[in-house]
């Protein structure tokens, strides 16, 4: 077993095992921290397939901005006082018999399916041709997305304004 | 080298995982929590197939964009728990049943 697998396969245990904690805590604060590890897992994940930016642009926008976002959510939707931030589970048999069967079928298909995959090594360093096919080719979606981006936060915004009586 | 089938298979444990939080958990910021395990995993598949199948950068444009559609998606979703907190005051999902016939 070489380096890369061991860091590999530790990446994947940390991951998961975060992501567990995740549905499984009782402290809602300790699962957004969980979180952090599993999106941090995913980073690895992306250095290992050798998406350096993109494993940057995870933890900066996940970490520091959707993460941050859900903790403020879960501050501001419980009692700071009420120390035990918990959240209960229901229907604990059904979902994990849904979720194994998901699990399973995923994976057979995985097997079954011949992928014809060949590793073209690892494409040397990303920002500069992601930013190159942004404003080229992917110049629509890449629009598309800022207008929806603009368009979403408007639309928060305008969500948990205070509504003043006219 | 690691293979395809491991990035895939890892992935498919981390939707499942997704998966079953959004089924069991109660309250509406854990089940977003359970969203980006799911996004995760997508982005996870697209990188992989852009690496192992595509040999471009494609696929990492597309995890660039589905990063920025769950930034979206908190957003909005999180404005939306809140105003269902500061009207019931509590984010249980099993109790926000206003909208039931």
């Amino acid at each position: 077993m070489t380096a890369a697998q061991v860091v590999f396969y530790g990446a994947c245990l940390v991951m998961l095992g975060s992501a567990l904690y995740v549905v499984l805590g009782r402290n809602l604060v300790h699962c957004a921290f969980a979180l952090v590890a599993t999106l941090v897992g995913v980073a690895a994940f992306y250095v290992f397939l050798g998406a350096d930016f993109l494993a940057g642009a995870q933890v900066l926008i996940y970490v520091g901005g959707i993460l941050t976002l859900l903790l403020f959510g879960v501050m501001l939707t419980n009692r700071i006082y009420d120390l035990k931030i918990s959240t209960g589970a229901v229907q604990v048999f059904p979902g994990a018999v849904a979720a194994g069967l998901v699990f399973a079928v995923l994976v057979w298909i995985i097997r079954s399916v011949d992928w014809n995959a060949m590793d073209t090594g690892a494409p040397g360093p990303t920002s500069e041709p992601l930013g190159k096919l942004l404003i080229g080719d992917y110049l629509l979606p890449f629009e598309i997305a800022s207008v929806l981006l603009l368009i979403a936060l408007m639309g928060a915004a305008m969500l948990v304004r205070r509504r003043t009586r006219p | 080298m690691i293979p395809l089938e491991h990035y895939l298979i890892v992935s498919a444990a981390l939707f499942s995982v997704g998966v079953f939080g959004i089924l069991t958990r109660r309250n509406a910021v854990n089940v977003l929590m359970c969203i980006e395990l799911i996004f995760n995993s997508a982005n996870i598949n697209l990188v992989a197939f852009s690496r192992f199948i595509e040999g471009a950068l494609g696929g990492q444009v597309f995890a660039l964009l589905v990063i920025v559609v769950a930034a979206c998606e908190a957003a909005v979703a999180l404005a939306i728990v809140m105003s269902l907190y500061r009207i019931t005051k509590q984010v249980n999902l099993d109790k926000a049943a206003e909208l039931k016939g």
